[in-house]
């Protein structure tokens, strides 16, 4: 059966092209970049380059990228290592509630420690208020943290706007742009962002190797200590092929950026569509244009979402939900409650991310199959009778 | 069945594509109803009890694979029996008869006997509840 996967916002299939560039680096220049010798410097080499290309995507410096094992570090980084910098001056953090658990949960372990925050509400689209933004700043703040787009329902977040008002009130401001850097144009002074996190596996590079921006003079204590790395900022002997790998994916997603907006919005908006002709009782989950090219969220009344999600899976293809059932936690999606979702519509939601790899025959399977499958589960389901 | 890779066993995903007994009896003797919206999970079960054994069984269901498939074994165990050996019907023997289900999962198991239990509950409450009106009826 062939497989149809649509879930590009969980992980990316790595660029034949990246795994290529990525295999010298195991076995044949091998070096420690720390080391003086010429395998150590070929390494080293390799690794500044990869450097320079991440800075170029983003309009950065490249001394102001520090790689680290991926988005979650890198998020982790961002908010301890700013909190533990700027302790003395405040102990109040602004973020929203839709964020990525990498930064919600650092959130609630610095409020353990004693910090306050502050997680703003967003509207019915997923849109923080950034007015919302500027009026939860007090002279204890010492971070803003609004992530770029949401992973879940795709909602592009009005960071450049809450960046003017983070440098306004002289408070650092970090973004976590995993699902964003690559994807659409991300630029860190057009942001207004003095952090940002990235992923590589996100963008077709491989697992495990991300980094994090930090805008020159940014105060930040390291989250690993050890080895002088990364200008003693990251210690820990670098992981250069994943580097290598993450240069090499920025590298092809700078030049195939215009051309993958294009085709993922065109099948995007066609599988929507699509979705809304043939299935009633369906409506779409985050902002109808302030959206990911890729990403379509929709709730599906009376069915739950993993049972959709096997169903799928049945026929070769691969999508998500942000139903409890799916989870450990059996709690439905943080971001869609905060939407103002009721619970049944969020665990009755389907997430498709569509990547470079997606056709339009793609698209037109999903919207082959999933009309059967709903209407398979809605035959079973107990809901569907209450609510006639 | 596709040989694929799942966290559910064959015949968990065998109940899950082909549940057995879904729907609803016209004119139950018990229903059961358990679970609620937030957890995720909604099981309706009916059953048609005849001289005291369970003749049928039926169930609608709101929920993931492990739910729906432990809502149509507990259906197919349940059918035939007495209603004393219903009522030892437990979570664990819905899902051994599938082969075991993921640890995160067994709570669907537990509703699956819950609703069998509600269902039992409801039918003896009612033919109580007719012992009582026909007694009433036969003083009267």
């Amino acid at each position: 059966m062939r497989r149809i996967y649509l879930d590009h916002a969980a992980t990316t299939p790595t660029h034949p092209e990246v795994v290529k560039a990525m295999l010298p680096y195991f076995a044949d220049s091998f070096g420690n970049p720390s080391s003086i010798y010429s395998y150590g410097q070929e390494a080293r080499g390799a690794m500044e380059e990869a450097r320079i290309k991440v800075a170029e995507l983003i309009g950065a410096r490249s001394e102001e990228i520090i790689f680290t094992s991926g988005g979650t570090e890198a998020d982790n980084f961002a908010l301890k290592g700013v909190v533990d910098a700027s302790e003395h001056k405040g102990n109040h953090i602004i973020t929203t509630s839709i964020e990525h658990h990498a930064v919600l949960e650092v959130c609630r372990f610095l409020e353990r420690r004693g910090f306050e925050i502050t997680y703003l509400p967003v509207n019915e689209y997923g849109l923080v208020d950034p007015d919302d933004v500027r009026k939860a700043i007090t002279d204890k703040t010492i971070l803003i943290t609004v992530m770029h787009a949401s992973n879940e329902v795709g909602t592009i977040e009005p960071v450049e706007e809450i960046g003017k008002i983070a440098r306004e009130a002289d408070v650092y401001f970090h973004t976590d742009a995993v699902q964003t850097v690559g994807h659409i144009p991300v630029n860190v002074d057009k942001l207004g962002v003095d952090l940002l996190s990235i992923s590589a596996h996100k963008l077709y590079g491989p697992k495990g190797v991300g980094a994090l921006y930090v805008r020159k003079g940014t105060k930040l204590v390291p989250l690993m200590h050890g080895g002088e790395q990364e200008k003693r900022r990251r210690a820990g002997t670098e992981n250069v092929p994943s580097i290598v790998g993450l240069g090499k994916a920025v590298e092809l997603a700078g030049q195939e950026i215009d051309k993958e907006i294009e085709q993922l919005a065109g099948l995007r908006d066609r599988l929507i569509k699509g979705l809304m002709e043939r299935i009633d009782h369906i409506r779409l989950n985050g902002h109808p244009n302030k959206r990911l090219p890729n990403n379509i969220n929709v709730s599906v009344d009376f069915v739950e979402g993993e049972s959709m999600i096997l169903n799928l899976d049945l026929e070769g293809i691969c999508a998500s939900t942000g139903s409890a059932c799916s989870s450990a936690s059996l709690e439905p999606s943080h971001v869609l409650l905060a939407l103002g979702l009721s619970p049944e519509e969020a665990h009755g939601s389907l997430r498709f991310t569509l990547g470079r790899e997606n056709t339009e025959a793609d698209v037109e399977r999903v919207l082959e199959v999933l009309p059967g499958i709903v209407a398979k589960l809605r035959t079973m389901s107990p809901l569907l009778k209450t609510q006639k | 069945m596709p040989d694929v890779w799942s966290q559910y066993s064959k015949k968990v995903m065998d109940h899950f594509q082909n549940p057995r007994n879904v729907g609803e009896i016209e004119n139950p003797d018990g229903i059961g109803h358990v679970g609620n919206p937030v957890c995720g999970d909604i099981m309706e079960l009916y059953i048609k009890v005849e001289d005291g054994i369970i003749v049928d069984a039926k169930f609608k269901t709101f929920g993931c694979g492990a739910a729906i498939a432990t809502s149509s074994m507990v259906t197919e165990i349940v059918k035939g029996k007495s209603i004393k050996e219903a009522l030892k019907i437990s979570n664990r023997a819905v899902a051994e008869a599938l082969d075991g289900l993921p640890a995160l999962k067994m709570h669907c198991s537990v509703l699956a006997e819950e609703a069998l239990k509600s269902a039992i509950e409801d039918y003896l409450n009612k033919s109580k509840k007719q012992e009582d009106s026909s007694k009433s009826e036969s003083a009267s």
